[in-house]
């Protein structure tokens, strides 16, 4: 366990996270302003593009959803686009537990990973042997990576040690599979608890920091993702260890991902521009990007029926 | 095929270097000559004199402009004289009419006016597309209001127009100066004879295009084109009531000495070189972005540049390391590219002057940052800097170096840093950065400076006042102080 989780896990949790440099709201929502204002061209806008299908989880969270559904979304994750060898694969199919050993059937053989949600996703308010056991099941069932949302019920009342507890219970529970820790910034109210949330969650051992759910608005915006990232910065700067970002909810064109790699390279550097380090979470994108990707090669729109629904 | 980690940063590297993504240029017509904007219509000048205008990024001329001689200077205060008579008794109404149509007319052609601006000075397109060009197109915006309202603004202190006002702007912000001079003069009854800088003149030839479209009533707007010695007879002309100077602190000594006496009003908007104050509990990221926003923002061609960074001691060293990097990530080059953080140097010789003080930074024992850049080959450019081991006693401490340069300095308590903020004879801006309200509000009444930002730096809006202390000058300009000066008020 890195030196600062115990330093955390002391009694003076509390103070320690009041004592979390703030961020100045009007600044951040500034800079990711102004970001978004890059103009992403040609060559570098097809290699974000490509950059973006690499680091999508592809994502269904329905209560409609069914084997036939994760059939359909796993082929299209492994081959987005039939015919063309060119595009890659998505980084993962993101499911509920309950549809995680569908998914991974699909998925053998290729290199899509299974990701679940888990922790009485979305809203977290269970007991915390019943999140423990919901991971060990998805993670049986072969989810290669989980991610648990944080108890906004006991953050935003101050307990933090329960938090920081449950996100190293789950943790535990995951084994080998990685653990995104979902902070669900919609529900944290201000940019300093989405920061203090962002540490909480480093220290207790998050693989990926992940700004939310998608079942709450507003859901990923770019200042809330500057705020995680530089927090993330600060984190590496003080630990070594470096940790992922996952934007998920909303982010549905292909602009606003190549905001989204906008500001990681700009925010992390060239460093985190890879699956392991950086996700986006997304059910709608993808037809977007290949569209685009479209566009960009031979200057011409497509009909969307030359893109499947899946 | 999988791609490794390792592949995958070293392509990001690789490709992730925004391809160019340059304004077009096309919808822009740059004349090969200008004359004088005189009597509502462009004339040539009796010097029958002109000189070069380039462009500072490729140093290819862009036109030649004329320059006005005492003849020429005469005939525009003569007009402006001519056209105050029915200007200033004009229904107020009618006045701010004609100001809302230049307003508009600036936004219309705002796309125009910014590469305009951009080729003729240097400055990135981001920076005049999203600043310069909407902040003067709000400044006549707001001053067009007033037109009418001027009885309201000085209750019972019967404001009357004070005739032709002479006004003489900086190349830094060419259109946007131009805007702060003329929309408040005319929207108080007044006509004006403008000079524009000798390197950044064509925004203004544009903008008297903007007058004859608008159709605003010939004389009321004259512009002429020169260096000092055309603005010395601006400023020297016995027609002109009022003088108002953006500019150097050394030129502005200059024309307060030769006004003494004549009873001309005067403000004066001069140089300055703010402390930007960083303790040790401000949100340290958005302090950053404060801190290069305010000296690399124009090149640092801005008189409110964040000069000298002041910061507490106790967290000097993550707030330096955050700053290279991020000064790491600007990206210097054409200033036509979207994507271009930092553009040219104005001039040859601003450039030079940028250079000298640098130099004698590093005699003088500073420490010299600057990250990796690649310089174009053609034009004057010049790297963000960075200088620590500062002293206040250091000329990169003390003067006004009008590039983009930073000294950083630092300090234990409040009070050490009021005294070294203080500790200048400029007081134009400050910036202040905590998180605790009761410390802002005590900075702001200690630090001598016309304009205190708290956790922002360079935000300009015409409603606020602005203007210095001390050899930054006096007067204001913006808001309804910016109305004062242009007004007889009993």
């Amino acid at each position: 366990m890195p030196v600062v989780a115990t330093a955390l896990s002391l009694t003076h949790l509390g103070s320690l996270m009041r004592g979390v440099r703030s961020v100045d709201e009007v600044g951040a929502d500034e800079r990711a302003a102004s970001l978004a204002k890059r103009s992403i061209k040609k060559s570098s806008k097809l290699w974000a593009l490509d950059l973006a299908v690499r680091c999508m989880d592809l994502t269904t969270l329905e209560g409609s959803d069914t084997t036939g559904k994760v059939t359909a979304l796993c082929a299209k994750g492994i081959r987005p686009k039939p015919g063309d060898p060119t595009i890659p694969s998505v980084a993962a199919i993101c499911v509920y537990p309950a549809r995680v050993a569908d998914a991974a059937t699909h998925l053998t053989g290729s290199n899509v990973k299974v990701a679940s949600v888990a922790t009485a996703f979305p809203s977290g308010q269970s007991f915390t042997s019943i999140k423990v056991t919901e991971t060990e099941h998805a993670v049986r069932a072969g989810a290669h990576e989980i991610d648990m949302v944080i108890d906004r019920g006991a953050f935003l009342s101050g307990d933090y040690q329960r938090v920081y507890d449950e996100i190293i219970a789950v943790k535990e529970a995951c084994g080998n599979a990685h653990l995104k820790v979902i902070l669900e910034t919609g529900e944290l109210g201000t940019y300093d608890a989405v920061r203090r949330a962002s540490i909480l969650a480093m220290a207790a051992g998050a693989d990926f920091i992940k700004t939310s759910t998608g079942k709450v608005q507003p859901a990923a915006t770019l200042p809330v993702s500057l705020v995680m990232m530089e927090a993330i910065r600060d984190f590496v700067r003080e630990t070594g260890r470096p940790v992922g970002f996952k934007a998920a909810g909303g982010i549905r064109t292909s602009k606003q991902a190549i905001a989204y790699l906008v500001l990681l390279y700009e925010t992390l550097g060239s460093d985190w521009m890879t699956p392991d380090l950086f996700r986006l979470g997304a059910s709608t994108l993808l037809n977007d990007v290949l569209m685009q990707i479209e566009k960009e090669r031979t200057g011409v729109y497509q009909s969307p029926d030359y893109f499947t629904i899946d | 095929m999988a791609i490794t980690k390792k592949q995958s940063a070293q392509l990001a590297k690789q490709v992730f270097e925004y391809a160019p993504a340059p304004e077009a240029i096309d919808h822009v017509k740059i004349q090969p000559r200008y004359g004088l904007f005189i009597g509502g219509k462009m004339v040539e000048p009796h010097s029958k004199k002109h000189f070069p205008t380039i462009n500072p990024a490729t140093e290819k001329k862009l036109a030649e402009v004329a320059e006005a001689d005492a003849l020429d200077v005469d005939r525009a205060v003569k007009s402006a004289a001519k056209a105050f008579d029915s200007w200033s008794r004009l229904a107020p109404s009618q006045r701010s009419r004609y100001i809302f149509r230049i307003s508009r007319l600036i936004q219309e052609r705002a796309r125009e006016l910014a590469v305009i601006e951009t080729m003729d000075g240097g400055k990135p397109i981001k920076e005049s597309r999203d600043v310069d060009i909407p902040l003067a197109a709000a400044h006549f915006f707001y001053y067009a209001g007033w037109a009418d309202k001027l009885e309201w603004a000085f209750p019972n202190r019967k404001p009357k127009p004070l005739g032709v006002a002479g006004q003489i702007i900086p190349w830094n912000f060419p259109l946007l100066m131009l805007a702060w001079k003329i929309a408040p003069a005319l929207a108080a009854g007044n006509t004006v004879v403008l000079k524009p800088a000798e390197t950044t003149p064509l925004s203004a030839m544009l903008f008297a295009d903007i007058c004859m479209q608008a159709e605003l009533p010939p004389g009321v707007v004259n512009i002429v084109t020169g260096a000092g010695k055309t603005g010395s007879l601006v400023v020297s002309h016995p027609g002109v009531k009022k003088v108002a100077f953006t500019g150097s602190t050394e030129v502005g000594k200059m024309i307060q000495k030769q006004l003494a006496g004549t009873g001309k009003k005067l403000t004066l908007e001069l140089g300055g070189k703010a402390a930007n104050i960083v303790f040790e509990d401000a949100p340290l990221d958005q302090a950053v972005e404060g801190i290069v926003n305010g000296i690399y923002f124009n090149q640092g061609h801005v008189c409110c540049a964040g000069s000298r960074l002041l910061v507490q001691e106790s967290i000097a060293e993550p707030l330096m390391e955050k700053l290279k990097r991020r000064l790491s990530t600007l990206r210097l080059g054409d200033p036509l590219d979207k994507n271009t953080d930092i553009g040219a140097i104005n001039s040859r010789a601003q450039l030079e002057k940028i250079q000298g003080l640098v130099e004698s930074g590093l005699q003088e024992g500073a420490e010299l940052y600057q990250p990796e850049c690649q310089l174009p080959e053609k034009g004057f450019w010049f790297p963000p800097t960075l200088f620590t081991n500062v002293s206040q006693s250091y000329r990169i401490a003390r003067e006004e170096i009008f590039g983009p340069v930073l000294s950083v300095l630092t300090f234990r308590t409040p009070a050490e840093a009021v005294e070294k903020a203080n500790n200048t004879p400029y007081g134009l801006s400050a910036g202040v950065w905590t998180d605790k309200g009761s410390r802002i509000l005590w900075m702001a009444e200690h630090l001598r400076a016309g304009v205190v930002w708290a956790n922002t730096f360079n935000r300009f809006d015409p409603t606020s006042p602005f203007g210095g202390y001390k050899e930054s000058g006096f007067g204001r300009e913006g808001g309804i102080h910016g109305l004062a000066p242009y007004l007889d008020l009993n």
